[in-house]
């Protein structure tokens, strides 16, 4: 039995439908993310398990107790914001004690709990000062602490880093990962940085306009995306239009060049149109197997991001674009060159019939 | 950019005169009781006078009331609406200045119209004309308490701060008692010290429910028969009103400390 469960949750604003037939299943302990574009329902969705929206239909259940319709205080869930939402006026070690406090947990019991709060984000020593007197950083780690002090039964995180620099965020990322990791806390965070979701979850739910995408591990999200949408959004792709030469042995055709698809293509007939997806990293410029397909391609652009190589080439009317180590000794080809790229039939993804998804 | 600046100083001295000047003559005359010399004699024959203390002491008792009322009143709803009703601010706004538009003559009048006869009889006892009083002062506070009250909300993230400590297990009580009220305390002291400063020197509305008990129309009525004791009178109100704001602006000074970075 899962330990949060939520079934056909709908979320209706007047006329607009913020998040339909929502279905999700999450383990005890388990870190899945909800990873979407702006006004995909994502945040929505954790407001619902929060409590701080209701859910016009269907049933959230925590711990197999139906709470779709408990006031967010009486949830036992920790939330972190994005702004951080720290109490200005209490202390670090206040902030971290409210929680307790107010469940009129002993004074004892609570320094202890703090103590180690601060302990687990490395600021034993921030406890006296205030939240005007830290970095976005350690304003986010305080809130962390204050939301996991209250030993919540799933813990909300939406978009706790999007306030951060760069750096910080990989870094506070890591250690989100490793106290969720060292508490097994079951733990829902949201977010619209796909390398954030692949790098902390088992599990991302990607969404698009109130809908799931997908539902998966990062693995298979990102190798396997099961809609144009999931395979444009996560990643970069090269997404080109393709004819149908033989359906049923997959043979497809771009510029007057035919290729092989990983199998049949189920989805269209003989001569219509459907859209493909190549990863930059499958590209190579030179061919590993006999059964690689090969494109006949002109170099357009070549860019130096400094241990990659982004090379651009036109394969008819399409702009393809891929990766290739940057390696001192290889010869690369110039901008105008005539060039062969190759890619197995294995790592190309057929995305559906032209103009469906997104 | 020389001649902008001596144009500025030219209009903020214009501008001091204006106010300092008629202070200035009013201290000067008010220390003219005894002919022929400056003395405090109009300042010791108020500080004698045992009315001047229990109406000083009986608008200072209203005041504290009305600061009370205006602040259970105004705090929940600035809240609720920042919280939850946005779309109702500019309305409730709108509301709360209406003391501006309407005179005071016409709020007590309609107080005592409603309150006076059945079924309140309000004005038959000391503590429902005092209520009445406390009741009409707080409609008049209304535009300074709410203003200052829902800048006080606008500088500090209500929405989140509300959800943090919904999901730390907090009731409403809780979060305004906890967490919004000492946010506010800026907000609510000035909002407070605004109220007791327009209090203190109220005239219409305690002059028809209570009459010369309060330290408006005692002002007022010391005016009418006595000159010195009058402008020392203005004198005393005017430093309690600069006292009431330098006391705001050390409590904010105490305030912005703790609360800077709020957002």
């Amino acid at each position: 039995m899962a330990f949060l469960t939520l079934t056909n949750v709908n979320k209706i604003f007047g006329s607009t439908v913020a998040v339909e037939d929502f279905n999700l299943d999450v383990e005890k302990g388990e870190f899945v993310s909800f990873l979407g574009p702006s006004g995909c329902g994502k945040t929505t969705t954790l407001r619902m398990i929060a409590g701080f929206e209701t859910a016009t239909s269907g049933e959230i259940k925590i711990n197999n107790t139906d709470v779709t319709t408990v006031p967010p205080n009486r949830r036992n869930i920790g939330m972190v914001f994005q702004s951080y939402a720290l109490f200005p006026n209490m202390t670090v070690a206040d902030n971290i004690g409210f929680g307790m406090r107010v469940s009129g947990k002993p004074r004892e019991e609570i320094n202890t709990r703090v103590d180690e709060m601060l302990k687990l984000i490395n600021m034993r020593e921030f406890g006296p000062r205030y939240p005007h007197q830290l970095s976005g950083g350690q304003q986010q780690r305080v809130a962390l602490a204050r939301a996991i002090a209250i030993r919540p039964q799933v813990l909300l995180l939406d978009e706790p880093l999007s306030a951060l620099d760069a750096k910080i965020r990989v870094q506070l990322r890591t250690e989100i990962r490793l106290i969720q990791q060292q508490l097994g806390i079951t733990t829902i965070y949201v977010t619209h940085d796909q390398e954030e979701a692949m790098s902390l979850s088992d599990r991302v739910v990607v969404m698009y306009n109130g809908h799931i995408e997908q539902i998966g591990a990062p693995f298979e999200i990102y190798n396997f995306p099961k809609t144009q949408f999931v395979a444009s959004f996560v990643g970069t792709l090269n997404q080109v239009e393709a004819r149908v030469v033989d359906a049923s042995a997959g043979v497809l055709e771009v510029a007057g060049q035919t290729f092989r698809a990983p199998g049949p293509v189920m989805q269209a007939a003989n001569g219509s149109r459907v859209m493909i997806g190549l990863r930059p990293e499958i590209i190579t410029l030179e061919q590993d197997t006999p059964e690689q397909n090969r494109f006949h391609a002109e170099v357009v652009l070549i860019a130096f991001l400094g241990s990659v190589v982004r090379i651009q080439v036109r394969v008819g009317e399409n702009l393809i674009f891929f990766d290739t180590l940057n390696n001192p000794n290889m010869a690369l080809p110039k901008v105008g060159d005539q060039i062969d790229i190759f890619f197995s039939p294995e790592s190309l993804l057929v995305l559906g019939r032209k103009g469906e998804g997104q | 950019m020389k001649k902008n600046r001596f144009w500025s100083w030219f209009w903020v001295i214009i501008g001091a005169l204006y106010f300092v000047v008629p202070l200035i003559a009013t201290f000067d005359f008010s220390l003219r009781a005894k002919r022929g010399v400056l003395s405090f004699l109009a300042y010791e024959r108020v500080f004698a006078d045992p009315r001047f203390y229990s109406t000083l002491l009986f608008s200072l008792e209203m005041a504290v009331f009305t600061i009370l009322v205006s602040l259970l009143l105004v705090v929940p709803t600035a809240y609720w609406i920042r919280l939850r009703l946005p779309q109702l601010r500019s309305l409730v706004e709108f509301i709360t200045m209406m003391p501006f538009v309407i005179p005071a003559i016409v709020l007590v009048f309609g107080l005592i119209r409603v309150f006076s006869g059945a079924p309140f009889f309000l004005t038959n006892t000391a503590f429902g004309t005092n209520a009445l009083v406390v009741a009409g002062y707080s409609v008049l506070a209304l535009p300074y308490m709410f203003r200052s009250v829902d800048n006080g909300l606008a500088a500090i993230d209500v929405r989140s701060l509300t959800e943090a400590a919904q999901s730390l297990g907090a009731g409403w009580a809780t979060i305004l008692v906890r967490v919004i009220f000492p946010n506010l305390r800026s907000a609510l002291l000035s909002g407070a010290f605004l109220t007791l400063a327009t209090v203190i020197g109220e005239y219409t509305i305690a002059s028809f429910l209570v009459g010369v008990n309060a330290f408006g129309p005692y002002m007022s009525l010391i005016g009418q028969n006595k000159t010195y004791e009058s402008s020392s009178l203005a004198v005393i109100s005017f430093l309690l009103t600069w006292a009431f704001m330098g006391l705001l602006q050390l409590f904010n000074r105490g305030g912005q400390q703790t609360l800077a970075g709020a957002r």
